[in-house]
């Protein structure tokens, strides 16, 4: 295991509800753990950060141990350098912004001077610097969330952890966000756990996911392994889009976007650089031959799985990359849908949706 | 959320006859005598003994109610355990005992043949009567006023703040200090202000237990009632200036309420 990666391997009862679940982040990988509400997202966050004890387990972060029952090792949050952004970012209201990114240095006793040098690279960093001296009440959700985060990455942390880092945002702000933040985690370092019960942005941020469904990890993988092999409802329904991470050239209007050597014409505006490619398998038509008309996106698949969905089937085709395609009883009667077969796909060009 | 629309005539009526009997007192206690009077009757030696005394007690006895009041204020806020309800109930007693009954009970258990004092005498200690005395019943009666304030201050505290500033490094000492204090300070002042005001208004239960001796134990409540025996103008102006005292609290306890009310995120 690498130097620095968090080993967490934990069970906790409360009531009625039980927590069990075992994973490890290397650094400057994001872990992005999802599942239903109530599914213990939240309790492993907590259990990592030590404002939660485990009855039983071991929490490590390199070669230090947050807590093992078996040494009957409990190390208080302050003790541990664990960076937590909170879903609603519980930030200081009496503090400006500037002593909020502040309150870690000077927490761990450094001088006023040193920690607002240090809060002030932070600001810079994250683009914040006009906001130094604003109360948290005078700044928009977005700017909080950027604040919150500076405020966990200046505290010097060995781990970072996000608990629904877009559930305080409005829809409009999301996207612009999400693409900021993949940038921040992944200069950062840091292993990082983010929680979410948005199947969107566990693919678009995690490096790979973990499913939390009723206490208990049901699947760990990448998007694609997740979706070539659904286990589980909350797992099928996370497969119900796919997803390819592209970096687009710049240019205007129909484009091409390569996905391990699959090309996808996509329309994109002017945007270039890393972004995502997103359509429901809805959008996905299956034929036996070759797609005569227009659409732009025709490719040569192979059936791997069919899955019956109470109204329809998923099939899941290798095309070179794995895509889920939805079609009627009747569509895959006919077309004789199984394992092996080879059919035709097609996907128009205007049903992808493109962002950062 | 209170409307800015002109209030109905008949609410506003109705809403005059408390206050005019509020204020129709207060202002015949102001207006009985001239004010040079009064001030002249304010310089003998009784009155002054009295209000000195009356601002060393309160307080005194105010500053050992926040500090023996906020680990109890704060206990009560945070933690749900078996008998908070039983530990509640007897925060809240001596608001509602009559403070004579206070003041005997203070006796039976600090005075000379008292369940604790009668040890204390052995050692040579005997506060009934004293100027010690005076702060203890304060103590008492007046506590509980800012326990409930705190409590209720400490509650509205969103503790995700506090588990915040935890994992940034703070411990629970500092966490209580630079989050928990200062976003509950507008509650903790009018604490403070209200368990003040009582301490000074207090009279049953320094009468029972301290007495009542000039210079020693005779606060300012108890000038007023002695005066009254035989200097009507001397106890009126004691009385105005308890009412001023009083009045400059609450008027700087909003003040300083405002200055630091925190705005919600």
């Amino acid at each position: 295991m690498p130097e620095g990666a968090l080993a967490f391997d934990a069970a906790c009862v409360r009531g009625e509800f039980r927590f069990e679940a075992a994973f490890a982040v290397p650094p400057g990988e994001t872990l992005a753990l999802v599942g239903p509400n109530g599914a213990g997202k939240t309790t492993a966050l907590g259990l990592v950060a030590g404002l939660l004890r485990p009855d039983r387990g071991r929490i490590a972060c390199g070669g230090e141990v947050f807590c093992d029952t078996a040494s009957r090792v409990f190390r208080p949050p302050e003790d541990r350098r664990v960076g937590l952004v909170f879903q609603d970012f519980a930030l200081f209201p009496h503090l400006a912004v500037g002593e909020n990114v502040a309150y870690g240095a000077r927490a761990r006793g450094r001088a006023r001077a040193d920690a607002d040098r240090a809060a002030a690279r932070w600001l810079e960093r994250l683009g914040l610097d006009g906001l130094r001296r604003r109360r948290i009440a005078e700044i928009s959700g977005g700017e909080r969330q950027r604040v919150a985060l500076a405020r966990a990455l200046a505290s010097e942390p060995r781990v970072l952890l996000l608990d629904e880092p877009f559930a305080a945002l409005d829809v409009t702000t999301r996207g612009a966000v999400r693409s900021e933040l993949g940038a921040i985690l992944a200069a950062s370092g840091l292993p990082t756990v983010l929680v979410s019960h948005d199947p969107v942005d566990a693919f678009a941020l995690g490096d790979r996911v973990a499913v939390l469904e009723e206490g208990k990890l049901t699947q760990v993988g990448t998007h694609e392994e997740l979706l070539a092999r659904p286990r589980g409802g909350f797992v099928a329904d996370l497969a119900g889009l796919n997803l390819y991470r592209v970096e687009l050239e710049p240019g205007h209007g129909l484009r091409e976007a390569r996905v391990a050597g699959v090309v996808f014409h996509v329309l994109a505006d002017d945007r270039a650089g890393p972004s995502f490619l997103a359509f429901a398998p809805s959008e996905v038509a299956l034929g036996k031959e070759r797609f005569p008309g227009s659409p732009q996106n025709v490719f040569s698949a192979r059936v791997a799985a069919v899955q019956p969905l109470p109204d329809r089937l998923r099939v899941v085709l290798d095309v070179g990359v794995t895509m889920a395609a939805d079609v009627t009883r009747e569509a895959g009667a006919s077309l004789g849908l199984a394992p092996g077969l080879a059919v035709w796909a097609s996907v128009k060009a205007t049903a992808i949706r493109v962002y950062a | 959320m209170a409307s800015a629309e002109r209030p109905p005539v008949a609410l506003g009526l109705a809403s005059s006859l408390l206050l005019l009997y509020i204020a129709l007192p207060l202002a015949a206690l102001v207006f009985a005598f001239p004010p040079a009077e009064l001030a002249a009757r304010l310089a003998s030696p009784m009155a002054l003994q009295a209000l000195w005394l009356s601002v060393r007690t309160t307080l005194v006895a105010t500053a050992l109610a926040a500090v023996l009041g906020t680990p109890l204020a704060y206990l009560l806020a945070r933690y749900s355990f078996r008998g908070r309800d039983v530990l509640d109930t007897v925060v809240d007693l001596p608001i509602t005992i009559p403070p004579v009954v206070a003041g005997v009970a203070l006796l039976l258990a600090f005075g000379r043949r008292g369940l604790l004092g009668r040890h204390l005498e052995v050692l040579g200690v005997s506060v009934a009567f004293t100027t010690v005395a005076v702060v203890m019943a304060q103590l008492l009666i007046a506590s509980p006023f800012f326990v409930k304030a705190a409590r209720a201050g400490f509650e509205t505290v969103d503790t995700r703040l506090e588990a915040a500033a935890r994992t940034l490094g703070a411990s629970p000492w500092r966490v209580f200090w630079t989050v928990t204090v200062p976003l509950a300070r507008p509650a903790l002042v009018s604490g403070l202000v209200l368990a003040w005001a009582r301490a000074l208004s207090e009279f049953g239960a320094t009468m029972m237990f301290a007495g009542n001796f000039p210079g020693r134990t005779q606060t300012l409540t108890l000038a007023v009632m002695t005066a009254l025996e035989s200097d009507l103008q001397t106890a009126v102006a004691v009385s105005a200036v308890s009412l001023g005292l009083a009045l400059s609290a609450l008027v700087a306890a909003k003040a300083l309420a405002a200055r630091w009310s925190v705005p919600r995120a």
